[in-house]
């Protein structure tokens, strides 16, 4: 072995352009495919809820591309579908995990790729499949459907007779996400066999990146409840399509027409998707810890505290998320026994992600923080993460939950926690990335403009959601009108939209600074931050095989920084112990 | 030298793990025996971990529709009326034990090297999966004869559905034995990729898996379904 | 490293902003502005105990959290300091976890008895049974009469433009002298027992006042219970999404005397 790792062959770079940008194995090229995917979807989930922000101020306005010109209720609730289902799907189950996972974890673990580069084309294919079938719902006979991101039964169930945007719509949206399920499905067995077999020598799992333990967690989570939602998929399109009962009780009569179906349970489909959607929402913010943890480690200059109580507390995330599904039927109809044991569950998550709040507040305790864009993202995802976390307290009580539930206050609860911390997860990955990926560095005095005006913009929308949700403000309504009550609330309604519409201007900046910075930014060389991790080794961009045919072996732990003894603020971790310079920090 | 490594590897500050300074494990990519062939980038062993993961995610599909079928009979005032599974699932089952036996013979005759034995019983194997494929399709032919249908009611609903996703599973596997059948007899791209060992290996899990599951959904229609 | 470290606004800018925020909620919240309005059930106090105790432990954690990371974000900023290294320390961890898992799975239990009042009863006798079916985008009540027995339904006799928007089956005697009507009224201090029922897809029934919110799925009768201790006049509104007009189906709730109920009943329903 040589003095700095060991030479593996790998198969030659491949040439030509759709070789190379298109159709390619190569997990960093799939990992950006993956990102612009998730910034498109993104920017049109915006789209829609400047959309639906627009609606409920004034809900007479025209607007001008629409059929007719005056939005209507159905074009509004397909907003609603539409918006969650792609920011759920294309933005946070794709960009944290898919994204930015397919990218660094190799990397970062020391491989030359995958275990299985074809695999992960596949899954990259296919959801761009399953996103041009959600795109599509737009332009079918119909419209989108109207059912929300959760198509509960039968109001999805049934077809054309619930309502519009539930015949052509509601298959194209059921066609996406079985397309999606099976793309993750994929995408899950490539990280877990990779995590599991192909980590360089000396890269114990008590040494990988925290960012590589939220991957391998959320990929565990992918693999065991996307299956579930896929069955459920596959139920429900035959109860449309096919005449089944799966979901679809007796005596179902839609403008006085009695359906022939029989013998199925509504809740059941609630039971198969919240299987499926608690983990969901914890694969959507586990790679957003993982990179906070990394970030707030590297910008402080301190290891992280507790790297252990970290690991525990994410692999307990993981597992307690499969058992507090009901917390989302407290009053659907289910068992009042099971939903309170639901809510002990449910209260017992907050445990462990209170210790990682902890274990962030304590990484910073008697640390150096240098406050470059990254680590203000970082900072802004643990004050995001607090906020949304302990609204999630009210929620977990069923009793307390007959005043909450389907009100503002979830919405509130949900878009701080996804919405915003997770997407403060994928900016500091983002920022702090960048380099690495493309060679140069993002412009800093834009991204901190645009870090104040989404930090304090994305408050300024959701913090007077909560108390939307708790004078009464229902979710998914079109209008307001007809409840004498919401009247009142129209000043908060107002001042939401306000905010949102400034917020999503701002986002405007980052795109700028994105694109610029491709072609304009400051040339970056292999460690712009002095990191410790694998990645900053090689050269921005990594050459095709990550490490130019010299693979690293790894001697410590991830987040050795102003380590006793140590003459520079932190030792990567690929470097021998003999070539650590010893003696006083200069 | 040992003093400088343990200075920096252990602080006297109280710590959990995140030190060390172990020398690092034997790499991947070397697979360390006198094998002549040694293949780069992903090591065999993953090829096994994929299908162990791959098995625990398919699992995890049919014990939801497990689950939603164990709902729909215990439901209060439920229309379930169990399926009498066609009588040709007998031979089915046995088509799919069968199958499973060939290719561990099959497999013997690859690790002593004698190949055409090899490539008749791995032909065997895929030809039974076809065998198993058509009984279950003349199964759906005598239900729709009887006038029973996929929306007659849930039973039968399931029944279809359980039927149509292992069959789906189990062509896969046919379409998998009939690639590395080819491949043996034409031979292996050179590297790097999946070893025969290894595929074959590999192939016979799933395999043995989907005829399990099989086995293990035809009791579940004969104990009520 | 990055330039600028020694003069970043951030390490000011970012602790202000934590404060304002953690000032404006806390005042808001605690200022009862936005509150619902009064409860008007036992059970619904109950529950606003539940939810100020709750507010109590999340506002003390939320100020707590809030604020420290504004204090070390603040005070660790770099300013050519020492970094105090460490690794971690098992005992905060295990302190903090235990402290954390009592409050939590404390609140969990405490709740208990707010939850079971509402929904783990055994039904009483003098309640007052009101059947309520909604449909897109319509609520009705039934209530069963002077013979207490609620008729046959039959979906294939549903017909709300001949005046049977539930399906009576008109031979059923049980089922004659049903009172069906849009709106619901209750008596006043009177057990009152609702079986939610839906004839298309899953809608819902919320009343602020009551604390009280339940679906009604098709397939399923779900029985919830409350007694209302104030007379007035109630919003209630579907909370389950159900189609085009969702933001449409709402109707009210009276809670009337006892005098006025019975008169009600005798009334057929005025």
């Amino acid at each position: 072995m040589s003095a700095h790792g060991h030479t593996v062959h790998v198969p030659e770079a491949p040439t030509g352009f759709i070789r190379k940008y298109v159709f390619s194995t190569d997990h960093k090229v799939i990992g950006i495919q993956y990102f612009f995917l998730a910034l498109t979807s993104v920017v049109v989930g915006m789209l829609l809820s400047v959309l639906m922000r627009f609606h409920l101020l004034w809900p007479g306005a025209k607007v001008p591309f629409l059929q007719g010109g005056v939005m209507t209720q159905a074009q509004y609730l397909s907003l609603v579908t539409m918006h969650g289902t792609m920011m759920v799907f294309f933005v946070l189950t794709t960009a944290p995990q898919a994204g930015f996972g397919n990218y660094f974890l190799p990397i970062q673990i020391g491989a030359p790729d995958m275990a299985f580069p074809h695999l992960n084309m596949l899954s990259f294919w296919v959801t761009f499949l399953a996103f041009l079938s959600l795109i599509a719902a737009f332009f079918v006979p119909d419209g989108a459907p109207i059912s929300g991101w959760t198509a509960y039964t039968p109001l999805s169930g049934i077809g054309q007779a619930s309502g519009p945007g539930e015949g052509w719509g509601q298959t194209m949206w059921i066609v996406s996400i079985s397309l999606f399920c099976l793309a993750s499905l994929l995408g899950a067995l490539n990280f877990i066999a990779t995590l599991i077999d192909m980590r360089a020598p000396g890269m114990s799992l008590m040494r990988m990146p925290l960012t590589c333990w939220g991957w391998f967690v959320t990929a565990v989570l992918t693999l065991l409840a996307f299956g579930v939602l896929l069955a459920g998929g596959i139920l429900l399109f035959l109860d449309r399509t096919a005449g089944t009962s799966f979901f679809l009780p007796a005596g179902l009569v839609f403008t006085d027409q009695l359906q022939p179906h029989s013998g199925g349970s509504p809740l059941l489909w609630q039971h198969l998707f919240w299987f499926f959607g608690h983990p969901e929402v914890y694969i959507a913010i586990l790679p957003g810890m993982g990179v906070a943890s990394h970030v707030l480690s590297t910008f402080c200059r301190k290891p992280i505290f507790g790297y252990k109580a970290m690991v525990i507390a994410m692999n307990a995330i993981g597992f307690l998320g499969f058992v507090v599904w009901g917390h989302h039927m407290f009053v659907s109809g289910m068992s009042p026994y099971s939903a309170f044991a639901f809510s002990v569950m449910t209260m017992a998550i907050g445990v462990p992600s209170a210790i990682k709040t902890f274990n962030w507040l304590g990484t910073l305790w008697g640390s150096k923080i240098h406050f470059d864009v990254p680590m203000l993202f970082a900072l802004g995802f643990v004050s995001l993460f607090v906020s949304g976390g302990l609204s999630g307290l009210f929620l977990a009580q069923p009793a307390v939950d007959n005043l909450l539930h389907a009100t503002y206050y979830v919405v509130a609860h949900f878009h701080l926690v996804m919405g915003v911390a997770s997407i403060f997860g994928m900016f500091a990955a983002t920022y702090f990335w960048f380099p690495k990926m493309f060679g140069r560095m993002m412009n800093p005095t834009l991204g901190k403009i645009h870090f104040w005006f989404t930090f304090v913009g994305a408050y300024c929308i959701f913090m007077p959601m909560h108390f939307l949700g708790l004078s009464g403000g229902i979710r998914r309504y079109a209008d307001y009108t007809a409840i004498s009550y919401l009247q009142p609330l129209r000043p908060l309604t107002m001042f939401m939209t306000y905010a949102a519409f400034v917020t999503v201007t701002a986002q405007l900046i980052f795109l700028f600074n994105l694109f610029w910075s491709l072609k304009k930014g400051e040339v970056a060389g292999k460690n712009p931050w002095n990191a410790t991790t694998l990645e900053w080794i090689t050269t921005s961009p990594p050459p095709h095989d990550n490490f130019g045919g010299q693979f690293p072996s790894v001697y410590r732990g991830p987040y050795e920084f102003n380590v006793p003894g140590a003459r520079e603020d932190f030792i990567p971790q690929n470097l021998e112990p003999s070539q650590v310079a010893m003696g006083a920090q200069s | 030298m040992p003093e400088a490594v343990s200075d920096i590897e252990e602080p006297a500050v109280a710590l959990l793990d995140g030190g060390g300074g172990r020398p690092p494990d034997p790499g991947f990519g070397d697979d360390g025996g006198a094998g002549s062939w040694r293949p780069a980038g992903t090591p065999q062993s993953t090829y096994t971990t994929g299908m162990l993961v791959a098995l625990g995610g398919i699992s995890m599909f049919f014990m939801a529709l497990v689950s939603a079928s164990v709902v729909h009979r215990g439901m209060p005032g439920s229309d379930w009326v169990p399926l009498h599974p066609p009588s040709i699932l007998w031979v089915t089952s046995a088509l799919a034990v069968a199958s499973s036996l060939t290719l561990v013979r099959a497999r013997r005759m690859f690790k002593a090297g004698a190949e055409s034995g090899f490539s008749r019983w791995w032909m065997a194997t895929a030809v039974l999966g076809v065998c198993f494929l058509s009984g279950q399709l003349l199964a759906w032919r005598q239900l729709v004869s009887a006038g029973v249908y996929l929306a007659s009611n849930p039973s039968v609903g399931f029944f279809y559905v359980f039927t149509a996703a292992h069959g789906l599973h189990l062509l896969g596997g046919v379409i998998a034995l009939l690639w590395i059948g080819w491949r043996q007899s034409h031979g292996w791209r050179k590297s790097p990729g999946i070893s025969p060992g290894t595929a074959t290996a590999v192939a016979a899990l799933y395999w043995h898996f989907v005829t399990g599951l099989w086995l293990f959904l035809f009791s579940f229609f004969l104990i009520g379904g | 490293m990055t330039t600028d470290q020694h003069r970043s606004s951030a390490a000011f800018l970012f602790p202000l902003l934590q404060f304002l925020m953690v000032a404006a909620t806390v005042y808001v919240f605690f200022s009862n502005k936005f509150a619902p309005p009064a409860a008007i059930t036992a059970a619904g106090a109950a529950i606003d105990h539940q939810y100020d105790m709750t507010l109590a432990v999340t506002a003390v954690a939320f100020v707590l959290s809030q604020l420290g990371l504004a204090y070390v974000v603040l005070k660790y900023r770099d300013h050519g300091q020492k970094v105090e290294f460490s690794r971690g320390n098992n005992t905060l961890e295990l302190l903090w976890t235990t402290l954390t898992a009592v409050l939590f799975l404390g609140l969990a239990v405490l709740g208990h008895s707010a939850w079971a009042s509402a929904r783990m009863f055994e039904p009483s006798l003098d309640a007052v049974r009101v059947e309520v079916t909604e449909n897109q985008f319509v609520f009705n009540f039934r209530y069963p009469g002077p013979d207490g027995k609620f008729g046959r339904l039959d979906p294939k006799k549903i017909d709300a433009s001949l005046g049977n928007p539930i399906g009576l089956d008109s031979t059923d005697p049980a089922g004659t002298d049903d009172i069906v009507v849009p709106t619901l009224t209750v008596p006043v201090n009177q057990e009152v027992e609702l079986l939610m029922r839906s004839q298309d897809v899953i809608h819902s029934f919320f009343v602020r006042e009551l604390r009280l919110q339940q679906d009604a799925v098709p397939g399923l009768i779900v029985p919830v219970r409350f007694k209302a201790e104030k007379i007035g006049h109630y919003e209630v509104v579907c909370t389950q999404l159900c189609g085009l007009g969702h933001s449409q189906m709402h109707t009210y709730l009276d809670v009337v005397s006892q005098e006025n109920f019975a008169a009600f009943l005798k009334n057929g329903g005025q």
